[in-house]
């Protein structure tokens, strides 16, 4: 009972925090500022993972978003955005309706969804390991498997092939 | 135990907070970032579907290995757009970015 209380807690320190760092990152003038925001809030994100038994997406979330993608945005925020300049403004006239549309939207989802009960929810079975994902990515899943391979190298050569100078 | 709605809301909000983002953010980079969070948004939704509809397919986690890679090669592809941009036009922001318009 107790650790059940502390677990759930726990949890939604964590979906906070996310969504605290998530509002940061959209909303801060320093773009380098807000890409280390997002890091907290993927972060966060992979905790959510780990809460939901897939123990492996966390590890990827970590890998590939934090360590991976988020360092090359950095890279490209040091390659173009003048960061130290305050005199730029950095967002749109559209800042009120856009508040409005966001958060008439999140009322409405959060009002349909907190009516919403799940019929399933039993969590009994024994967990998926990752020898089954495994299993299941390279006998069932394997045309998709390759496809992402070769949409992976379409993206590495067009991205070099953009960004030379001719 | 968390409910399933409770998952759901945290997406939906996240998912929110993103779309303000890519409405407001002038710089392309910043619409990129708010991009990833609603991607994040739906990754939460993917797999919380399959913990609590299914919980013996791999189906849903699957999907997100997926998406997480589409959505890499989206963010590089973009980010050397981005790249090339500046060095064309010397600025990144979207408004200013408006040869293709009219």
């Amino acid at each position: 009972m107790w650790s059940n209380f502390l677990s759930a807690s726990i949890f939604y320190l964590i979906a906070l925090v996310s969504i605290i760092f998530a509002i940061l990152s959209v909303t801060l003038k320093n773009m380098f500022h807000s890409a280390l925001a997002l890091i907290v809030m993927l972060l966060g994100v992979a905790a959510v993972y780990i809460y939901l038994d897939a123990e492996f997406l966390a590890l990827v979330q970590v890998l590939i978003y934090v360590g991976a993608i988020m360092t090359l945005v950095i890279f490209a925020i040091m390659l173009t955005a003048e960061i130290y300049n305050k005199n730029i403004k950095r967002q749109n006239r559209q800042k009120l309706i856009s508040l409005i549309i966001a958060s008439s939207m999140a009322g409405f989802l959060i009002f349909v969804l907190s009516r919403f009960k799940a019929q399933g929810g039993v969590s009994f079975f024994e967990p998926l390991t990752l020898a089954m994902i495994g299993k299941e990515l390279l006998t069932k899943y394997v045309l998709p498997f390759e496809l992402i391979s070769i949409i992976l190298l379409a993206a590495l050569v067009g991205s070099a092939a953009i960004s030379k100078k001719e | 135990m968390i409910p399933l709605s409770h998952y759901l809301i945290l997406s939906a909000i996240l998912f929110s907070i993103g779309l303000y983002g890519v409405f407001t953010r002038r710089s392309a980079i910043g619409i990129l970032l708010s991009l990833e969070i609603m991607l994040n948004a739906v990754n939460i939704n993917f797999v919380a579907f399959a913990k609590f509809m299914a919980p013996q397919a791999l189906t849903g986690q699957i999907f997100v290995i997926f998406t997480i890679g589409v959505a890499a090669a989206s963010t590089v592809v973009g980010l050397a757009i981005i790249v090339a941009i500046y060095h064309n036009y010397k600025t990144i922001f979207v408004d200013e970015i408006d040869v293709m318009k009219w």
